[in-house]
């Protein structure tokens, strides 16, 4: 499980200088050899790779340059494109609802994430206690992550339906008035964010695999030294699956800022563009309004966003995640 | 009880004395009872789900809320099938979902042996684009992806939702794949090289068959990916026979309609074949989940 910190891995020993003809006599003819079959294997190297090279300038490449030329082009995609000037970015700054929707996606981001991690860490060290029927649980916890993301909505509209949804069935058996849920301008966000927490199968097998992989020693060290049970927690356990922390954080952080699906089958948007996620509003814009360069423009902004928040993510990654193997 | 306090807990009985014992108890008794709360709260809906697709209309709003339907309704199964085309759009996921898993599990594989175990030049600032391709989120591309495919013609057709899976996409499985064939001692490529095998015998005869757990937890990723894509489906697909059932499904939400026992049922074409899946590869789908977690390493 302990790699290397970077994520690359060092070159793997050279095969070809093992295969090289070691019989040839002259010292140029054996050097010409091992050119002969390191270019072999590089040729062999770019055809094994060509697939994802290829994929790489149609997928991702060209269309991410597509996208920012995009930008200053007006387009409802019958016509033809227009040049736009700077028309697309000057109305990112006077739309209210693009501010909106980030806002609405940070809110979002900052309570989902957090909330998943912790509930998702405090079941993966639940279950990492020596439970009895380890696999009947893991099955319990991971199931609803299987659960087809449109069939996930039309589960939770069930259960927040204001008339005979199953949360104000239990809120009116125990006396509390009933609530609109995701259909309260005040209660969408948190509601979509509860909503959240129950797909988290995937984060605490994370967690738990990074879990099983600390040492016992190292608590036995501990306790020998005094350290108390939150003492271990904070100083063995949290430093050794930092690394786990920060990847569940990372990911998570890109994922939730693309929520699109629920919004979009469950409120579209409302009450009061309340769940206005930028994901959806660019989809909107994109296919439902045709204005091609604007959507652009927003997937940019939605873009930097992320990378802005991965790049600081990165950068703080070195004052709390602990790499073994780095000085 | 922290978290601290369980996770150490094994740690703590190996000293044993009758205090500790008599705490050990009431902290297991405990730590089962969260887990029996928790436990409940995560299957419980999905089980309400199954009950509901089999009840009378009557007992849908029942209070105190009926847990095992009486009488089983197998009926509102025949009748979602005749509010919508489901075993059509069935096919049509699962074409879907086999194709793309397919051109997954090959182009990861094949880009993984590239990384893994040839030098070429430039392969490992390559390989950090390829991880940098991870963090991309893929919404920045959905418009020039729309135009492109309604360009060459693929517009509602079921090319733009399977053809990128056989050129890398998901550099996730790559990097998985990549992971794992460094684990593999390069002996064997040695070997089987001065047998005189080539680049290609060794990842097809040598590389791939034991690397079996890395290939099924890629294909496993990809399946659930591309059985519950929704997205792409949306702007892709438009005509009615061609729609998949998540695309589909879209017909049975409606909040003022109050046959939720018929959307249950019809919701089952998606869910079914996902638990199904599960239950039969759960080991692989743990240890996949688990395999994902080393990219923090």
């Amino acid at each position: 499980m302990s790699q290397s910190p970077s994520l690359v891995q060092p070159p793997a020993t050279t095969s070809a200088a093992v295969a090289a003809p070691i019989s040839s006599a002259g010292a140029t003819s054996r050097k010409r050899g091992m050119n002969a079959l390191a270019r072999r294997e590089a040729i062999d190297g770019f055809l094994f790779i060509s697939p994802w090279l290829l994929g790489f300038v149609l997928f991702t490449a060209g269309p991410m340059l597509a996208s920012f030329g995009l930008i200053f082009v007006d387009w409802d995609l019958l016509g033809d494109p227009k040049w736009g000037g700077m028309t697309n970015l000057q109305r990112l700054t006077t739309d209210r609802l693009v501010g909106l929707s980030l806002y609405n996606t940070a809110y979002y981001t900052l309570f989902s994430v957090p909330l998943r991690l912790i509930l998702a860490l405090g079941i993966a060290i639940l279950l990492n206690a020596h439970v009895r029927g380890l696999a009947f649980w893991r099955t319990a916890f991971y199931l609803p992550a299987v659960v087809p993301a449109v069939a996930n909505v039309i589960l939770w509209m069930w259960m927040f339906n204001p008339t005979m949804g199953l949360f104000n069935m239990v809120l009116t058996t125990i006396g509390l008035p009933p609530l609109r849920w995701a259909w309260d301008p005040n209660l969408s966000k948190p509601s979509l964010i509860l909503m959240s927490t129950w797909t988290i199968g995937n984060v605490v097998i994370i967690f738990l695999a990074g879990l099983q992989s600390v040492p016992r020693s190292l608590y036995e060290a501990a306790q020998i030294d005094g350290g108390g049970s939150w003492a271990q927690f904070r100083h063995v356990t949290l430093p050794l699956i930092s690394p786990v922390v920060m990847f569940n954080l990372v990911m998570g952080i890109i994922f939730s800022f693309q929520i699109f699906t629920n919004a979009f089958l469950m409120t579209q948007g409302g009450p009061a563009n309340t769940t206005l996620f930028t994901v959806l509003y660019l989809y909107q814009v994109a296919f439902e309004q045709f204005r091609i360069g604007y959507a652009s423009a927003i997937a940019w902004v939605l873009f930097m966003v992320i990378l802005v928040f991965t790049l600081v993510q990165w950068k703080l990654a070195d004052h709390w995640v602990y790499y073994e193997g780095k000085r | 009880m922290t978290a601290g306090q369980i996770a150490a807990g094994h740690a703590q009985s190996e000293v044993g004395g009758s205090r500790l014992t008599a705490r050990k108890v009431l902290s297991s008794t405990l730590l089962y009872a969260v887990l029996v709360v928790l436990g409940l709260i995560f299957t419980l809906p999905l089980l309400w789900m199954v009950a509901t697709s089999l009840k009378e209309q009557g007992q849908v709003f029942q209070v105190p809320p009926v847990w095992i339907p009486d009488p089983v309704r197998w009926d509102n199964y025949q009748e979602a099938t005749r509010r919508a085309p489901l075993w059509l759009w069935l096919r049509n996921t699962a074409t879907i979902t086999v194709l793309a898993t397919v051109g997954n599990i090959i182009t990861a594989s094949m880009v993984g042996f590239g990384f893994a175990r040839l030098r070429f030049p430039g392969r490992d600032a390559l390989f950090i684009l390829l991880l940098s391709t991870m963090m991309l989120p893929p919404v920045v591309t959905l418009v020039p992806k729309f135009i492109m495919f309604r360009m060459v013609g693929w517009n509602d057709t079921f090319y733009p939702l399977i053809v990128p899976s056989f050129f890398g996409v998901n550099a996730f499985n790559i990097f998985l794949v990549r992971q794992y064939y460094l684990t593999i001692p390069l002996d064997l490529d040695e070997a089987a090289r001065i047998d005189g095998a080539s680049n290609w015998q060794i990842w097809l005869r040598i590389l791939v068959p034991i690397s079996a757990p890395v290939l099924v937890a890629v294909g496993i990723f990809s399946f659930v990916q591309h059985w519950n894509e929704f997205l792409d489906a949306l702007i892709f697909l438009q005509s009615e026979q061609m729609k998949t059932l998540s695309l589909g499904l879209r017909a049975f939400i409606n909040p003022n309609d109050a046959s939720w026992h018929i959307t249950m049922a019809a919701s089952m074409w998606l869910i079914l074949p996902m638990i199904a899946i599960f239950f039969l590869g759960q080991r692989h789908f743990i240890q996949g989940a688990a395999m994902s977690g080393i990219t923090g390493r």
